[in-house]
């Protein structure tokens, strides 16, 4: 589904992302872990499409197109979608009326007619059960006045509304008391279907308890030096990035 | 800036600048059209034309010397050449007159042109329950729905009609809000208005229709100077909206109106304005000077909301305000003004009050882009007998682009210590990551400035009547096109 090769990208005169190679295939969970400033949020808004970072080399195929030649939303409309770190307010606009909407321009971009009404309403509250999520929360503004796990959990929402192929969840698990987090996680598992896929960005082994992904991938200084199955997140628990990121520095000195 | 991103502002700002308007159309309709200039003689023209009362004649002619006396004011803060008010023509109509029976018997050329606008006088209006009075250049063309609100005693007609069929309240109230000495372009209008609309609502009946008027300037170098006078006897209510295009023309037109609300005890008068004069060209060429004097008068338990939709026009000077005379009466002003390009407007509101109890609530959003200016401007006066009143005042400006300005300039004056006055401001710009998130989520660039931009004006569009509501939206969606920096 995904295939990114050698990609290189970063923010003005720096380099952020120095080679990144990695192959996602329907059906899988990916991880990325790390240490902070590793290029993990980068990687996922390059993947996105982030104008803020330059692209200076390598391609990411999704599905047999460069996403670098697509606009952001052309991406969205492809079906890659990404849960923020720090989700954005739009005041004024509520959760319903945004949804609508970014279901609505996803199907206009591929010539279908705007969803019916009832249509949405059935689907928005079968997803509101699967999240928990009481209905009043509709009508407030996106993003406006929620908790870090309320703004988490829209993210998830949305997910859950737009049906994407490809999933980036980057660092959802920060700022979720355990309970919240629970919540999330659960209803990411059961979004999983043998058709897409869902990459895990995150710090901690903690959300990978409960989203249990195929494969663990470590990132350090813009490059994805070890790779390995859902063990290695374990292994990192105990014993941390030192005995990685050495080696790595070693072989890079 | 990367040089991607510049490029993508660099195309957008290009599509801003040309980005036309929509309604710069201009009609054949023969006209009946006097020279240039102003002179008494003029005005005795017009009210000569208008076949007026003598008191009606008197008025203006008190007015127009008074004008002779006044000076242009220069205190907002635009900056435009003054017009030269002997180049102006004061009185053009089209010639079809008398007022037609039926509104089928329209000339088609003018038929042709409110379909343009959008506006139906036909069937469609009476599905949506609006009649509708129309001013074209200077004088009322069509006036819908007459005779169902003269069944309950409503009177909703050109101005030049009242003042013949109903002199005794025109006289009354004609001037008694705005005196034709309250400002110098007040004057000129008192002067040499042509027409507008009158309404009046008897006591305690409820107008069961929005009520609007539809101006429309056409002729060249004419001035449009309408006066409108609503008055809601004790315990109506009524709910009023009006809207103005003109075609696209090199030269600026001049707009003076004058518009008077007076809301008897319990009365409660909802005015709502969509205002799309031509805006002149992106290297600010051409558009309407809107010089706009609008004022209502509150008695007991009263209530005037004033909502205003400002996307038009190069100059728009315009300050709809409240006099909250009676005790407990309530005043409001909802504002969204757009400027775009070169546009520059210095607008806002007057709350003063007067009776005990007085409440009034202004939500000001102004949204400037290209580079143009927005100003808000406004006045809270709480008088020494107006115990315990409350304003509350929110003015909120967001900026597109680097090359606009926005201001505020609030005026507080409190004369007593029971009363509170709370104002907030805030300034903010289209954030890169409102829109990329909004991206992300397949939503593009154009679709979510929109989004951004309505979500920002909720509380003033939630003002207008339902079906003018998404006029609104979909004119400031037009009016900033591509307009994200």
């Amino acid at each position: 589904m995904l295939k990114i090769n050698n990609l290189k990208a970063g923010i003005e005169d720096n380099q952020i992302l120095k080679g990144i190679n990695l192959e996602i295939k329907a059906g899988e969970v990916h991880a990325i872990m790390g240490p902070n400033g590793s290029g993990k949020s980068t990687l996922a808004s390059v993947i996105a499409g982030k104008e803020e970072y330059e692209v200076e080399g390598g391609e990411i195929d999704f599905e047999g197109q460069d996403l670098l030649d697509l606009t952001p939303e052309e991406r969205a409309h492809k079906g890659v979608f990404l849960s923020f770190q720090y989700p954005v307010e739009i005041p004024g606009i509520s959760v319903s009326n945004f949804i609508k909407t970014s279901i609505n321009e996803r199907r206009k971009a591929a010539g279908l007619e705007s969803m019916p009404a009832k249509n949405l309403l059935k689907m928005l509250k079968e997803k509101m059960e699967l999240l928990s999520i009481d209905k009043g929360y509709l009508s407030r503004n996106m993003n406006e006045g929620f908790s870090g796990g309320e703004k988490k959990r829209n993210e998830i929402f949305q997910m859950a509304m737009l049906e994407p192929k490809l999933a980036i969840l980057d660092e959802t698990d920060s700022g979720l008391d355990i309970d919240a987090l629970r919540i999330v996680a659960n209803g990411v598992n059961k979004l999983r279907t043998k058709d897409n896929a869902t990459v895990v960005i995150t710090h901690y082994q903690r959300l990978l308890d409960y989203i249990v992904p195929d494969f663990v991938h470590v990132l350090y200084k813009g490059r994805i030096v070890k790779s390995g199955g859902k063990e290695l997140a374990l292994e990192l628990e105990q014993k941390g990035y030192d005995w990685i990121t050495k080696e790595a520095d070693k072989q890079w000195a | 800036m990367s040089e991607k991103r510049q490029q993508s502002e660099d195309k957008l700002l290009e599509k801003v600048t040309t980005t036309e308007y929509k309604y710069g159309f201009t009609t054949n309709i023969e006209s009946d059209t006097i020279p240039k200039g102003l002179s008494e003689d003029v005005v005795r023209i017009i009210s000569a034309k208008k076949n007026e009362p003598e008191w009606m004649l008197e008025y203006r002619l008190k007015a127009y010397r008074a004008w002779l006396e006044m000076e242009e004011p220069n205190w907002a803060n635009i900056n435009y050449t003054k017009p030269n008010y002997q180049e102006i023509i004061y009185y053009s109509a089209p010639k079809q007159k008398p007022v037609l029976d039926s509104l089928d018997d329209l000339d088609p050329e003018m038929k042709a042109m409110f379909d343009k606008l959008g506006i139906s006088i036909g069937e469609q209006n009476k599905l949506a329950n609006v009649a509708v009075d129309i001013v074209m250049d200077s004088v009322s063309v069509a006036t819908s729905f007459k005779e169902k609100l003269g069944d309950l005693g409503i009177i909703f007609c050109p101005i030049s009609d009242a003042i013949q069929d109903h002199p005794e309240l025109v006289q009354k109230y004609l001037g008694s809000i705005v005196p034709a000495r309250d400002n110098f372009f007040s004057a000129l209008n008192a002067a040499v208005f042509s027409d507008g609309s009158f309404c009046y609502i008897p006591k305690g009946v409820k107008c069961p229709m929005e009520l609007s008027t539809y101006f429309r300037i056409n002729e060249a170098g004419t001035g449009q100077f309408e006066r409108t006078l609503l008055i809601a006897d004790e315990g109506s209510q009524v709910s009023y909206l009006e809207g103005c295009t003109a075609p696209m023309r090199d030269e600026n037109q001049l707009h003076a109106a004058v518009v008077e609300l007076i809301a008897m005890d319990d009365a409660n008068i909802k005015y709502s304005t969509v205002q799309n004069w031509y805006p002149g060209n992106a290297e600010g060429v051409g558009g309407v000077f809107n010089f706009v004097t609008k004022r209502g008068i509150c008695y007991k338990n009263a209530k005037i909301s004033w909502t205003q939709v400002e996307t038009g026009s190069a100059i728009t000077w315009k300050y709809p305000s409240c006099i909250l005379k009676g005790d407990n009466s309530i005043g409001e002003f909802f504002s969204v003004a757009v400027t775009n390009n070169m546009q520059q407007n210095d607008t806002g509101t007057k709350m003063i009050h007067l009776g005990k109890n007085t409440k009034s609530t202004i939500i000001a959003k102004g949204i400037s882009a290209g580079k143009s200016e927005g100003n808000y401007r406004g006045l809270v006066r709480i008088s020494k007998g107006a115990t315990n009143s409350r304003n509350f005042s929110q003015c909120d400006s967001l900026l597109m682009g680097d090359k606009c300005g926005a201001h505020t300039f609030p005026y507080i004056e409190v004369k007593n210590n029971s009363s509170k006055v709370e104002h907030e401001a805030t300034t903010s710009k289209i954030g890169e990551d409102q829109i990329f998130y909004c991206n992300q989520r397949g939503i593009g660039t154009e679709a979510a400035i929109a989004l951004i931009v309505n979500g920002y004006c909720k509380d003033v569009l939630n003002q207008l009547p339902m079906e003018f509501a998404v006029e609104a939206q979909k004119l400031l969606e037009i009016s900033l096109e591509g307009s994200v920096g």
